[in-house]
């Protein structure tokens, strides 16, 4: 499989984008700069407003989380980064290039070579089968046909359908045919993949095991992934960072870490309560930050789960336990309070005071509140909830 | 209150010049063009020749054979291949080969037309709008006006004869070609097109990997349309003097020869049943991998 991932990462940069639906739309950008909001809009001109003033940054070779319900315009957004949309103003920078100034040729090349999609009704052409449907983007390409089954065919087998290439979509489950669909993504090998809620269609099992398949294989290929979904805990799992739209507006983007410790508002805040915060969130975001000490015998590394450490610690005999990096040096110690203290949900977004959106790094956060606060707060909201 | 009875009509002596200066317009028209325009449809006229000879002038056991290979080779089925040779040997017992074989010539030589004029234009009514708004009129015109009706310039300007006929028998039979095929690729699922433009598709690539595949079993409905249409007109256009079947139902008409007539009915009747089945199970075979859904 050496030869499949040497596409070196693309990142991709979206500067002011905006999108306002209807006739006359460009007319209309300076009002929504100028801070109209979308129901003045709409009730004003009749134009809906997609997106506002979007600036994501995206590094290569990561997962980026776009996450919102339904009408937040995260379907919208991904499809402006290979110009299935036309934005009504800004830039999408990929690789130097704003995608947006490109001419119809070159935005031609730049989908068959830069870009692969996955779309959450597949989209498979029904009377291709599993493998020349996979095929198809190299066909597109102009490859010779032995080259396309070659890599269609790998790719085939290393989504798990293999004995299935003569089948017709119609005859696969939706979980084989969303496989085809990434099949045919990973088989044009773009640095860029960009996945449309591509498993919100399938059942939870199923959607678990693809989440699998793709963080396995990226282990390999390293791509730049945009993945757009509805659901939070997929985000968390996949996301290196996130980034939460709310009508047509970015209102948090950072870590997985950042998001549950500190969510912006209270929008966000009641998303993360029904998170199972101890299988998400990283010692190295709660521990008490130590000067680096000598190598500690009994110690856990940075990103073990809260979970994970509180039966570490109960292992043991103390009540706390060393937090060691990855080359096994100390750097803080986490204590069963603290742990308790981060898994129960925050009273409010106030608890930490941190600047909405920020990006902090994952060492210098200030040690969790006591354990007895927490609990009163979780108290005083049970019963007024 | 005379007015109340008759309705008010333009004047006799304005309505007789009008007429008459249209009349006199087309008239030296045809004088002045007729044998240009003629000699515009002469490759029509051999391919129609070329198209009789072949199927005329070759052993009946050959082109039986060759018709019995076709359905086969569309259908994939015995119980439709047999159909078709049974009905054939019993149109050649009844002394009907030769004429059945003129009619069939032309009907393969209208749809060949129609195909290839009436695909191209679908294809461009399915990208405009427009066009599909200002050929539709055109469409209804042509469907609903009384074949007898354009016959009079078609021949007037290219006299009797197969040409005009297969000029008349197209201008009938080519509406379902141009608005199946126009339908198809308007029925083709958006987000197939959408992936299709999200791997870097030119419009030729998008047309011919995505929708015209996809269309096709709309598209063979039209062709279907088509023929059974073709066979409608096959004993008006053997008024202008098209050979094949029509022509003894005319003159079973004109002496009032009923069994001539029934005969040659029924050869038409037994031929659109074949043309009509074959290209069916053609179009649900190209269906196949609708089949099959995963339960």
């Amino acid at each position: 499989m050496a030869d499949m991932g040497h596409t070196a990462g693309l990142g991709i940069e979206i500067r002011h984008l905006f999108k306002i639906f209807g006739g006359r739309a460009k007319a209309h950008v300076e009002d929504v700069r100028a801070g109209m909001t979308k129901a003045e809009l709409l009730a004003r001109t009749g134009h809906v407003l997609g997106l506002r003033d979007i600036n994501i940054s995206m590094p290569a070779a990561g997962i980026q989380v776009i996450m919102g319900l339904s009408g937040s315009g995260k379907s919208t957004l991904i499809r402006h980064i290979n110009r299935l949309i036309e934005p009504t103003a800004g830039e999408v920078i990929v690789g130097g290039t704003d995608v947006v100034r490109m001419s119809d040729r070159a935005l031609r090349e730049f989908r068959r070579h830069q870009t692969a999609m996955v779309f959450q009704k597949f989209a498979l052409l029904p009377h291709r089968t599993v493998l020349d449907n996979t095929v198809y983007g190299l066909e597109v390409q102009g490859l010779p046909r032995a080259k396309q089954v070659d890599a269609a065919m790998r790719w085939i087998e290393r989504v798990g359908l293999k004995g299935f290439e003569a089948r017709y979509p119609n005859q696969l489950s939706g979980g084989m045919q969303q496989r085809v669909g990434l099949a045919r993504a990973l088989a044009n090998d773009a640095p860029i993949l960009l996945m449309d809620e591509a498993y919100s269609a399938l059942d939870p099992l199923i959607r678990t095991d693809m989440q699998t398949v793709l963080l396995d294989i990226q282990k390999e290929i390293r791509k730049t992934i945009v993945f757009i979904t509805h659901d939070l805990d997929e985000a968390l799992r996949l996301g290196d960072r996130i980034a939460i739209l709310r009508d047509g507006e970015v209102i948090q983007q950072g870590t997985p870490q950042d998001i549950l410790l500190r969510p912006a508002d209270a929008y966000i805040a009641n998303f993360v309560k029904e998170v199972n915060r101890g299988r998400v969130i990283e010692v190295r975001s709660v521990m008490t930050p130590l000067a680096e000490g000598p190598l500690a015998s009994d110690a856990i590394p940075a990103d073990t789960t809260l979970e994970a450490a509180a039966e570490a610690i109960n292992r043991g005999d103390a009540d706390a336990i060393d937090v060691v990096d990855a080359d096994g040096r100390r750097i803080g110690r986490i204590s069963l309070r603290q742990i308790v203290a981060a898994m129960v949900t925050p009273a409010t977004h106030g608890n930490v005071p941190q600047p909405g959106g920020a990006v902090g790094g994952a060492g210098d956060e200030p040690p969790a509140e006591p354990l007895l606060e927490t609990v009163a707060k979780t108290a005083v909201r049970a019963q007024a909830g | 209150m005379d007015w109340l009875f008759s309705f008010p009509h333009m004047p006799d002596d304005t309505l007789r010049v009008v007429k008459k200066s249209i009349d006199d317009g087309f008239r030296s028209f045809t004088r002045a063009y007729g044998d240009s325009i003629e000699a515009l449809f002469s490759p029509l006229q051999s391919f129609l020749i070329w198209a009789e000879r072949l199927l005329t002038q070759t052993p009946w056991p050959v082109v039986l054979i060759a018709f019995a290979a076709i359905a086969w080779l569309a259908s994939r089925s015995w119980k439709i291949t047999a159909g078709t040779v049974l009905t054939l040997l019993l149109i050649g017992y009844f002394d009907m080969w030769t004429d059945t074989m003129r009619t069939v010539s032309m009907i393969f030589v209208c749809t060949v037309i129609a195909i290839v004029v009436g695909i191209p234009l679908g294809i461009l009514m399915a990208r405009s709008d427009r066009l599909r708004a200002s050929v539709n009129p055109i469409l209804d015109v042509m469907q609903t006006m009384p074949s007898f009706v354009y016959l009079i310039p078609v021949v007037m300007l290219l006299g009797i004869g197969r040409v005009p006929g297969v000029i008349a028998v197209v201008i009938y039979a080519i509406p379902p070609m141009i608005r199946l095929t126009d339908l198809g690729i308007r029925l083709v699922d958006r987000d197939t097109l959408e992936a299709a433009d999200a791997f870097g598709s030119s419009n030729w690539q998008k047309l011919w990997k995505v929708q015209l595949p996809l269309a096709l079993p709309t598209i063979m409905a039209g062709i279907n349309q088509t023929i059974m249409m073709a066979l409608a007109m096959v004993v008006i256009a053997s008024m202008i003097g098209v050979q094949g079947l029509g022509q003894p139902v005319l003159k079973a008409i004109a002496n009032q020869y009923f069994t001539l007539g029934v005969f040659n009915g029924l050869a038409i009747v037994g031929i659109a049943i074949i043309f009509d089945r074959v290209s069916q199970a053609y179009g649900r075979r190209l269906q196949k991998y609708r089949e099959a859904a995963h339960g």
